[in-house]
């Protein structure tokens, strides 16, 4: 080798510690070039190697009976659905380069996510986002939300994938540091999934799709450092994305997996063909040489070390039986792709890169890798100074509602932000392309996607309450799993596993790294309890500005769930005036980080919302028998805006009113407002009500009546509110009004 | 009557649209490859929605270059059934074989909901199950769906009875409330003078299916089978 030998000074501009430049000398035995450094570099970075996380990573539940791929084996998680049929899952962040250049960073997570999906074998059928902005009021988060929704909505749409779900939030916390989270769910047969392996020597490396440029050098790198003033000057780190050749490689993919002749598959993400080869290499125990040379690239001049690190976007990586080249060559040129031999499977354990005859970077495969030579570090953490603050609210310090105040309120929190209508989001998207959205004519809680040719459906959904993480990570991260459980069980389904996608601050700032492990076992022990493993997902840390403020920890779920049959269906719209409308679960006196409290009151620290796992554990009990019964007309799940929103809601969504009453051992405030957890409201026929209450008092869940289904007018103890379209135009105004658009 | 499907590279609605018509025909309903010029002996041919060529320079533009629209332009010259749907209704507006062009939508953002359409003429293939003033719920997914053409062309169309279906009320009243995306006189599909090449925005084989729960689209297909 040529190459000049690196520095320590060089290690540490590349983002490594002095020790981590040591760990390397010594695995190679001699100082590394600047090549291999760069590999290092990126593959010890935060973003590919989880060094700070997979410690509390492996305390999460990953078996299950229907798990096939367990957290961390392959690109994404594999859970068996019956019928010969696995559903391949995953979401993931693509947080750093969406908060500079909103829409290509939004289009390539898209882009990136369903790769992970289609590169196992899988067919994507359905997409969900969760997204977190600042303040909807400032012009950079208008530019922001514009850009991220038309970056997703133009690449989904392109690659055509229906986008079924998903969430918005606007908090002050992500002001400086957006949160762009894609997940993604396919089907795949089972047995016929591909894995990320290699296979024996002498087999052949292909990659094909786009060409290489010199977009997204150094992305991981980018992503795994906090977002400064000079975060602008990374913009050459933001790759760019074609969903045109998203589906070509989606066909070309699938088609080339039918010849029987692909070993083993993988997509291009983070440290490109680096990434690739090394971890290709290290789960089967081999090496590769690859002859840098071939790479199709988009300019001659590129280097080495760019083509090893280039992140141009829609490019995969194959290794194909030795022998059947000409099979996969037939389809690559059927689609016109871009495509090439760039090296052998070798049994050297070590991959060797090469520029023509000059060996650039010769490196033990299993060093690089998360579970091999990575490091892994245990951070230290202190409880966050604000806990204090969150300790010294008083629920009798703010003035319960009268009627008529309660009556003002209910028109501004329609209007809030987080509760209003997203139609403006969602309508950008194609949400029925594919024909499988059970959701386009009949709403629930969870999106509901047909796997063709079964009865079953997937129910999917992303959910994350971060205000309630911030007041307390265990308990709040707890009601996120709770919550996403929930809204699969009010759609009928049964939850079934998640994958997560862990947003936080800095890790070695300790208050942050106190939220990340609380929040892990917060999640640990609702997966457990709901029996739904983790199949994998992504760690974003360092969502944090250079003025030190970190995002509110924001670990979003997303949740599969199965609906055996179309029989089992629940919806959330209100279906005939004069219904009874029961509130399942009790009500607390609790106003705890509710959207009231925060956004109306101006309440900034304020505890959790109640919530009990074995409370929320028996109310799924209950909601599993109420899927299929006929005299039950709408289930949906109360969350923000408390019992007035979920009812306002499912009558809105069925053309429809309702007349409710409080109860009076419960402050009103609390009452219509509040957000403790584990509550449903339930419409049913009047002749299935007392069968109603006599299920959920046989299963231990209070229940109660407290009021019916009108025509579309809203009526509040006895006071009426006024006409159903007066608060709808709050409600679907809010958005497009004060996002100027 | 057999039908046929052409699959351009970045077609995405090619699969939904051969589960449907499959729904109507014992045959199998054939894939035609875009680089092929063979019909395979269809006498029905779609152009599916999608994002042909990416919808690169414009909606269209490239995929009318495509081998297999020769043989498209030649079937639809003697006679033959040629329905786009969405992006294959800006194929044909692109190659000539419809009048008109798509437009970006007045809003300049994709827009993807229920609309409501009423037919403007009930003698055509597509039309014929359906009565006048009657109104079907079909959605519409589309960034460039504003029809746009030269007065003549339109009041050619008007005259001819080629406007095949407007965007209407629930009800099927007229208004440009109800117009998602700004296109002359509500128009939301048209064919040719002829009255056997057909282009429509919307998307009927996206309610054709018991499981979601509408079957309005049905009601298109159903007209070629009377």
């Amino acid at each position: 080798m040529q190459q000049e030998l690196a520095t320590v000074d060089q290690a540490q501009q590349l983002g490594l510690l002095a020790e981590e430049f040591d760990q390397i000398c010594s695995i190679l035995g001699r100082t590394p070039n600047f090549t291999e450094l760069s590999i290092y570099s990126v593959m010890w970075s935060e973003h590919c190697s989880y060094k700070n996380s997979i410690t509390w990573l492996k305390t999460l539940p990953k078996e299950g009976s229907r798990m096939l791929a367990m957290a961390g084996e392959e690109n994404a998680g594999l859970v068996d659905i019956g019928d010969g049929l696995a559903c391949c899952f995953k979401i993931e962040s693509h947080n750093h380069p969406s908060a500079i250049e909103p829409y290509q960073g939004a289009a390539t997570g898209v882009g990136g996510i369903n790769r992970d999906i289609f590169s196992m074998g899988a067919r994507p059928i359905a997409q969900l986002n969760s997204l977190r902005f600042g303040n909807i009021d400032t012009a950079r988060t208008q530019w922001l939300v514009k850009g991220v929704v038309k970056g997703i909505g133009d690449y989904g749409n392109a690659f055509g994938i229906p986008t079924v779900g998903g969430e918005v939030y606007f908090d002050d916390c992500y002001e400086q540091n957006i949160l762009v989270n894609a997940m993604s769910a396919g089907i795949v047969e089972v047995g016929k999934s591909i894995s990320a392996a290699a296979g024996p020597a002498g087999n052949p490396v292909y990659i094909f799709g786009s060409a290489t440029g010199k977009d997204g050098i150094h992305g991981a790198a980018f992503a795994s450092k906090d977002m400064s003033e000079d975060s602008i000057n990374d913009l050459p780190s933001v790759q760019v994305g074609d969903p045109f050749w998203e589906k070509l490689i989606l066909e070309a993919s699938l088609e080339i997996i039918e010849t029987g002749a692909v070993v083993g598959m993988q997509d291009m993400g983070a440290a490109g063909i680096t990434c690739s080869t090394s971890e290709m290499s290290a789960k089967s125990d081999v090496g590769m040489d690859i002859w840098l040379d071939k790479v199709p690239m988009r300019q001659s001049d590129m280097k080495g070390w760019e083509l090893l690190l280039s992140e141009s976007q829609e490019r995969m990586l194959v290794i194909v039986q030795k022998g059947e080249e000409a099979a996969v060559e037939r389809i690559f040129e059927k689609w016109d792709l871009t495509y090439a031999q760039i090296g052998v499977v070798t049994d050297t354990k070590r991959v060797r890169y090469y520029m023509g005859e000059d060996l650039e970077a010769d490196i033990p495969a299993e060093s690089l890798v998360l579970g091999g030579g990575a490091p892994v570090y245990k951070r230290s953490w202190t409880e966050p100074a604000y806990f204090e603050k969150i300790k010294a609210f008083q629920l009798e310090n703010v003035a319960d509602l009268t009627l008529e105040q309660a009556q003002e309120a209910a028109r501004k929190i329609v209007a809030l932000p987080n509760i209003a209508s997203k139609r403006w989001v969602y309508n950008q998207y194609d949400s029925m392309v594919g024909t499988v959205n059970e959701t386009t004519n009949l709403p629930s809680d969870a999106a509901i996607a047909k796997v063709k040719g079964t009865h079953k459906s997937l129910a999917l959904t992303v959910d994350c309450n971060s205000r309630y993480i911030y007041a307390d990570p265990d308990k709040g991260t707890q009601i996120a799993v709770a919550e996403a459980a929930r809204n699969i069980r009010c759609s009928g389904a049964v939850p079934t596993a998640i994958s997560n996608c862990l947003n936080f601050g800095n890790p070695y700032n300790e208050e942050v790294y106190y939220q990340f492990k609380h929040a892990i076992d917060g999640m640990g022990k609702a997966c457990r309890k709901f029996d739904t493993p983790v199949t994998g997902g992504n760690v974003s840390f360092y969502n944090q500005s250079s003025n030190g403020q970190a995002v509110y920890p924001t670990p979003t779920i997303a949740m599969l769930g199965l609906l055996e049959h179309e029989s089992k269906r629940l919806s959330l719209n209100f279906k005939q005036e004069g219904d009874p409308i029961v509130l399942l679960g009790k009500p607390e006196n609790d106003l705890g980080s509710s959207q009231y409290l925060a956004k109306i009151c101006g309440v900034e620290y304020s505890p959790c919302p109640f919530f009990d796992l074995d409370t929320e554990y028996t109310l799924h009990g209950l909601l599993g028998e109420l899927a299929g019964r006929e005299s039950i007309q709408s289930v949906h799940d109360i969350s923000e805006g408390g019992v007035f929103v979920a009812a306002f809601e499912s009558a809105l969504a069925g053309g429809l009113g309702f007349d409710i009453c409080s109860q009076q051992e419960v402050r009103l405030d609390a009452w219509l407002y509040g957000e403790s957890q584990s509550r449903v409201l339930v419409s049913c026929k009047p002749e299935g009500l007392e069968s109603l209450l006599s299920l959920a008092a046989k299963h231990g869940v209070p229940a109660l009546q407290i009021g019916t289904v009108t025509g579309p007018r809203v009526t509040v103890n006895g006071s009426d509110w006024g006409s159903m379209s007066d608060f709808e135009l709050g409600y679907s105004q809010a958005l497009p009004s004060r996002l100027n658009a | 009557m057999k039908f046929g499907v052409v699959v351009f590279p970045g077609s995405n609605c090619d699969q939904d649209l051969i589960e449907v018509l499959s729904t109507y025909s014992d045959q199998t309903v054939e894939k035609l490859w875009h680089k092929d010029s063979d019909l395979k002996g269809c006498t029905h041919i779609f152009l599916p929605g999608g994002f042909s060529y990416g919808d690169y320079l414009r909606s269209g533009a490239i995929a009318k270059l495509s081998p297999v629209m020769d043989a498209v332009a030649e079937h639809a010259a003697n006679g033959g059934f040629v329905m786009g749907i969405c992006n294959g209704f800006q194929i044909l507006c692109e190659s000539g074989l419809l009048p008109g062009a798509l437009l970006r939508n007045t809003s300049m953002k994709f827009i993807c909901q229920n609309v409501h359409l009423t037919p403007g003429n009930t003698e055509l293939a597509i039309t014929k199950s359906l009565e006048m003033g009657q109104a079907i719920e079909v959605p519409i997914a589309h960034g460039e769906g504003r029809f746009y053409c030269d007065e003549q062309t339109l009041a050619k169309l008007e005259a001819n009875g080629q406007v095949v279906f407007r965007y209407c009320s629930p009800e099927g009243e007229l208004g440009d409330q109800h117009n998602p995306n700004g296109s002359l006189n509500h128009i939301a599909g048209i064919c040719n003078a002829g009255k056997n090449v057909f282009g429509m925005m919307p998307h009927p084989e996206r309610c054709a299916t018991d499981f979601l729960r509408n079957l309005d689209g049905r009601s298109v297909f159903d007209g070629l089978l009377a």
